[in-house]
């Protein structure tokens, strides 16, 4: 008979629903971040207010995820430890240790997110600085910032899959393939959420949505088969999901979170009907947060 | 630096008289369970149940018996940290309060720790955990601050059997190969060591001897480093990354070619 895998014999970090807040918010702040600059760099003029809907999500976003982060510490006060060392007050970085990596790219993003955020703003001729538009694309600067920002967006919406498999527990550590579910999933989500509020507005035009939407199809598609390739790769460790978590999974992420929206939006696409939209988009959205439900919580409960 | 020191737990002369766990609480100063309820696990006589932030040496009680309870025998197993040669928890711990030691133990700064909780699930055993009175991850330390002076660690001085075995790692690597020799010529072939040699992450400072399958004593039987998939897990998602990123281009400059 096999031994039994090693990682059943660990301790869960009880890491609860701050945590999974936190994946599901830090992929849509990534993702809408790295949808704006898509649009700003190679979209139509015509779709600028979508681009900075983007940036206007991506910033108070990554707050909030930052303040779950803290609350999640038993020691909260001490959350600078991360960035910091503690006695010397040097940097803090282990770049093999994707919490200390993670951390100081939250930072650095959130950076990036609030500069963008106040370009976006002044870009409208809102806020007091109007002069700050140049810090958005198409200037040199403007690109510069957002090529970075865009960058950093992109290891927020990964990276915390990455920091689940690096670590000993059952599920998150047998695969390799959670970084790029969480990556898919966030860019989907962000766009789903774009598309949600982008319609509410009356300035966004109805070409860049339907753009939104076939981008949110391709990631639907590409996040099933990423789905089905990370089960695959747990092997025998897969039937801890012969559960109520792999029901979750199944019919919450699976069925009602990439399948039904798929063909909602392919409806969408084709007939223009907006309502088989709204409805895709809010699937996505419950989908995606779903997907880390259980990808956390099923580990924790091992 | 110091020599390397550890422990060699010889578990075929532990009685389970817990003395290393009270020995260990007393001079580490760790609050009771449950406020100091007694509160019975249904477990054997184990009601300590696992190592935690408060409870840093655990007594294993295996009962190994026929249903009738006419054969059987009782294997017991006084549980600590491996302060591993590579340690899972002070490579991943992002505030750098997990160190090294002179004396090659692993060690967490309480002050430093800020309650991640990182290292405790890439603790390849299930040793660390959150400390409620301090609200920081703690362990066993090795009894660094009775090192620091000249003295043994609190549990192995307490342990009446000689069970707990401390002193520097190569003299206890020789005494422990000299143990399993005594237990084979006398006809316990099944003694082997647990985390002695180097190939269990670098070798296992704190290391067993068993008479029985890892498993059997919760042990995992190949426990291994917390980062061994960061490279490709870190590839496929910068891969994903770049897919994504195609995708976007797509979507969006199709539509932005048309008329």
């Amino acid at each position: 008979m096999n031994p039994p895998s090693s990682t059943l014999f660990t301790a869960p970090p009880e890491w609860q629903w701050l945590i999974v807040f936190y994946f599901f918010l830090g992929g849509i702040a990534g993702g809408a971040y790295f949808l704006a600059v898509l649009i700003d760099l190679f979209g139509d003029p015509l779709d600028r207010p979508l681009a900075r809907l983007g940036y206007l999500i991506a910033f108070p976003v990554t707050v909030v995820c930052g303040l779950l982060l803290i609350l999640d510490l038993q020691r909260p006060l001490r959350f600078w430890h991360m960035l910091l060392q503690s006695e010397t007050l040097r940097p803090m970085l282990k770049t093999w240790s994707p919490m200390s990596l993670g951390s100081w790219a939250l930072l650095l993003f959130g950076g990036f997110a609030f500069v963008s955020f106040l370009a976006a703003l002044a870009d409208d001729g809102r806020g007091r600085w109007p002069r700050l538009a140049v810090l958005r694309p198409p200037g040199v600067l403007g690109t510069l910032v957002a090529l970075i920002g865009g960058v950093l967006g992109f290891f927020i919406a990964g990276y915390t899959g990455v920091l689940l498999t690096v670590t000993n527990r059952p599920i998150w550590s047998d695969t390799s393939l959670l970084g790029l579910v969480f990556l898919i999933s966030g860019a989907s989500t962000a766009a789903a959420l774009l598309a949600l509020l982008g319609r509410r507005r009356a300035r966004t035009s109805v070409t860049g949505l339907h753009a939104l939407e076939r981008f949110d199809s391709l990631m639907l598609v590409l996040e099933l088969i990423a789905l089905v390739a990370l089960v695959v790769s747990l092997g025998s460790m897969a039937r801890v999901w012969l559960s109520a978590w792999g029901a979750l999974l199944a019919v919450g992420v699976i069925a009602l979170g990439i399948v039904v929206p798929l063909v909602l939006y392919r409806r969408s696409l084709r007939l223009g009907d907006l309502s088989s939209s709204t409805v895709a988009a809010v699937l996505v959205l419950v989908g995606g947060f779903l997907l880390r439900v259980v990808i956390i919580l099923s580990s924790e409960g091992v | 630096m110091a020599q390397a020191m550890g422990f060699f737990t010889d578990t075929t002369v532990c009685i389970g008289c817990k003395a290393c766990e009270v020995a260990c609480k007393e001079w580490n100063q760790l609050p009771a369970a449950n406020g100091g309820a007694n509160t019975l696990s249904g477990d054997s006589y184990d009601n300590t149940r696992r190592l935690d932030g408060i409870h840093w040496r655990h007594v294993r009680f295996v009962e190994q018996f026929t249903p009738d309870r006419g054969e059987g025998r009782w294997l017991l197993m006084s549980d600590v940290c491996k302060h591993c040669v590579q340690a899972g928890c002070l490579e991943v711990c992002p505030t750098g309060a997990i160190i090294r030691t002179e004396f090659d133990t692993v060690v967490i700064q309480s002050n430093v720790c800020n309650g991640c909780r990182d290292c405790i699930g890439a603790c390849p055993f299930g040793v660390i955990d959150i400390n409620p009175a301090s609200g920081t991850a703690q362990k066993c330390t090795l009894c660094y601050d009775r090192l620091q002076v000249g003295l043994e660690p609190a549990c192995s001085k307490a342990c009446p059997t000689d069970s707990i075995n401390f002193g520097p790692v190569a003299d206890l690597k020789k005494m422990a190969e000299a143990r399993v020799g005594r237990l084979h010529s006398q006809g316990e072939k099944r003694a082997y060591l647990y985390g002695a040699d180097d190939k269990m992450l670098g070798g296992l400072n704190s290391f067993f001897l068993l008479v029985d399958k890892p498993e059997v004593y919760h042990l995992p039987p190949d426990p291994k480093m917390p980062t061994r998939r960061l490279k490709p897990s870190t590839w496929l998602s910068v891969l994903g990354g770049v897919v994504v990123g195609l995708a976007g281009l797509v979507s969006f400059r199709t539509r932005g070619s048309r008329p």
